[in-house]
């Protein structure tokens, strides 16, 4: 079930991607002052955020797909 | 002694560096998927991303709940060094004092300490961030190292952040006490992770995660109880025995909103299944309210459920009842419930020398666990299968400083 | 069974694919640059076109953009080092709210001209796709060159087209 989701985004973002190539970004690089700020960061702190990943993958049976990269000032 | 706790290090080194495993999607699926992505990314304008920001971290962090108490350091050094890449280093130990339940039942507490050390770099090369680093991680009767890659790039007018990850495991396991006791267990995982920008004020990311062990993958102080009539207690133990192989999946949703008096709103979910039976997600919310420019409150609430392995059983009708046995808690359905809040003050608001920012922090989570099929044997003047269900719970706080420069 | 330790064939398709360079981040353009006014920091209004003769760098950045922050200080050098030959460079601050702007002129001291675009006009005007942008426009007023994001190394090449330009 997982996988099929898996898969099922990526041909959807592919199909989106192909249909779309020339998609203007709806957020424009000027807009993105909120999106840098730091409480808009999935883990503003790694060193914080390792350890408690840590708490719970040794106390629980689930693991992976913990963390998030992107988002941010979208510099570059 | 805790080699679930090591190898839980090990695979959270794994897993935090977002990678994968044996190959559980069959192979059509693959080669579409690797098809079209390449046609996807092929199209799209590539820019490049911006490297992790130099910063260091201390932290100390306490752990204190169901007869275990963990504490010690953790430092966290990451520069950027060249043009393009960015060194990071982390030092961590956790040292225990173990008196937990399942220690208590079948053994004595005792003491012991852990050091996990890790080196990565992060590397800018023509429009992506490569992203590699290995962890080793010590103790007296295990021995855990891994390494990862991890690939990013930046599409749609950086909107849309796509990474993919690959790592493996490898861990050595021996026994106090057991001097030719020594097994092995291998990991590998492969990961994909992708975030979108809906709006100026949402950010969401979706991470799949699979991974595949093979080797010894229990641990090998704990046992099973099955009812035994000449015992005095009514049952006997007798050792795990887990299968040596396991692949699971893990995929996750987790979204983050601005509010416009300055705050953020976020949340998670996440959903894990296993080829050992287990079922589970997790579920949670956070809030991070600013007040001034300095000092910022977080607050969060998080509940996790599974259910439990397939071979595992509180108590087995007889001895080797099945072909693979586990009563290792872990492993059992139980839920989870962690309440949490953190402060965080900005110091040197206008730098200091080499230091551009920093920040003093501290954060307290209160955890609460409640098993379903798993039984405290501690308790007497119970029939065998009757003794309470097993409860605990825990504080977990951390006190840390970070500087930029 | 041992785990496989062949990586399967898709991943590294992917990973490979991750790889390919595109769209470069610079590139020749063409076209007379659009002419726009706007406030400066020193309060008077500064229109494009004054600087026909000259040639112009602009630069769009914004003060919560670390690849602009790490960029400003080789600007002003650029701009020290070359505005005796008939260079500028136009700062173009595209926040809303200066006052963030401000707060980093002070810990990041320039010399060249500072434009406030509040409302986003001159971002809109000259389509800016990523932060920061810049463009270099000749004597003639023409755009000549435009790089998308700051890299470490992206000044040798702004000071290449900058000789190139003044030359002309």
């Amino acid at each position: 079930m997982i996988r099929l989701a898996a898969r099922t985004i990526l041909l959807t973002m592919t199909v989106f991607a192909l249909g779309g190539c020339g998609i203007k970004p709806w957020v424009k690089p000027y807009e993105r002052h909120i999106l840098a700020d730091p409480i808009m960061n999935f883990s503003r702190d790694p060193v914080s955020a390792a350890y408690e990943t840590h708490v719970y993958q040794a106390r629980e049976s689930a693991r992976g797909a913990e963390g998030s990269q992107g988002g941010g000032c979208g510099c570059n | 002694m805790a080699p679930r706790a090591a190898r839980a290090g090990a695979v959270a080194a794994i897993s935090a560096s977002q990678c994968g495993g044996r190959n559980p999607l069959p192979r059509l699926a693959r080669r579409a998927m690797a098809i079209l992505l390449v046609l996807l990314l092929g199209l799209m304008p590539l820019l490049a991303a911006v490297l992790p920001e130099d910063r260091s971290d201390a932290l100390y962090h306490a752990y204190k709940g169901g007869g275990l108490e963990v504490n010690g350091p953790s430092i966290l050094v990451r520069k950027q060094v060249g043009k393009s890449s960015s060194l990071s280093a982390n030092y961590y130990v956790d040292s225990i004092t173990s008196a937990t339940i399942d220690v208590i039942t079948a053994a004595s507490p005792y003491t012991e300490k852990r050091t996990e050390k890790s080196v990565g770099v992060d590397y800018v090369f023509n429009k992506s961030i490569m992203s590699t680093g290995y962890t080793n991680s010590i103790e007296n009767d295990f021995d855990a190292q891994s390494a990862f890659f991890n690939i990013s790039q930046n599409m749609f007018g950086d909107l849309t952040t796509v990474s993919l990850g690959y790592a493996r495991g490898w861990d050595v396991i021996t026994k106090t006490g057991d001097p030719d006791f020594k097994e092995k267990a291998n990991r590998q995982s492969y990961s994909l992770g992708i975030t979108q920008v809906l709006t100026k004020n949402l950010l969401m990311a979706f991470n799949f995660q699979t991974i595949t062990d093979e080797g010894f993958l229990n641990n090998p102080y704990r046992s099973v109880r099955y009812l035994d009539p000449t015992s005095a207690s009514g049952y006997s133990f007798e050792p795990e025995v887990y299968p040596r192989t396991r692949t699971s999946n893990a995929a996750a949703l987790r979204a983050i909103y601005y509010l416009p008096y300055r705050a953020s709103v976020r949340g998670e979910y996440r959903y894990f299944s296993d080829d050992w039976g287990i079922r589970a997600f997790n579920a949670g919310v956070g809030y991070t309210h600013p007040i001034g420019g300095r000092w910022l409150l977080d607050f969060k609430y998080r509940y996790y459920d599974q259910s439990g392995a397939d071979f595992y059983s509180d108590l087995f009708p007889y001895a080797q009842a099945q072909n693979y046995l586990a009563r290792d808690k872990e492993m059992s359905s139980y839920s989870n419930q962690t309440i949490g809040f953190g402060v965080s003050y900005q110091i040197f608001p206008k730098g200091l020398r080499f230091i551009d920012k920093g920040s003093i922090n501290l954060k307290y989570d209160y955890l609460m666990f409640e098993y379903d099929d798993f039984r405290n044997i501690t308790k007497t003047g119970y029939a065998p299968g009757e003794e309470p269900l097993y409860e605990f719970t825990a504080s977990v706080t951390q006190l840390f400083f970070s500087i930029w420069y | 069974m041992k785990a496989s330790i062949k990586i399967p064939f898709s991943f590294l398709l992917l990973a490979g694919a991750l790889m390919l360079p595109q769209l470069t981040a610079a590139g020749e353009i063409s076209g007379p640059a659009p002419d726009f006014t706007l406030k400066s920091r020193g309060g008077e209004n500064l229109k494009l076109s004054e600087f026909r003769g000259e040639v112009v760098m602009i630069n769009f950045w914004a003060s919560w953009c670390a690849p602009c922050r790490q960029e400003m200080p080789l600007l002003d050098q650029l701009y020290n080092r070359y505005s005796p030959m008939g260079f500028t460079i136009l700062g173009i601050n595209v926040e809303e709210d200066s006052a963030q702007a401000e707060k980093l002129l002070k810990e990041i001291p320039v010399s060249f001209p500072i434009l406030y675009d509040t409302g986003n006009t001159v971002t809109e005007l000259y389509k800016v796709m990523a932060m920061p942008s810049t463009v270099m426009v000749d004597r003639d007023g023409n755009m000549r060159y435009l790089h998308l994001g700051y890299l470490p190394g992206y000044e040798v090449e702004y000071e290449a087209q900058i000789r190139e330009l003044i030359k002309e």
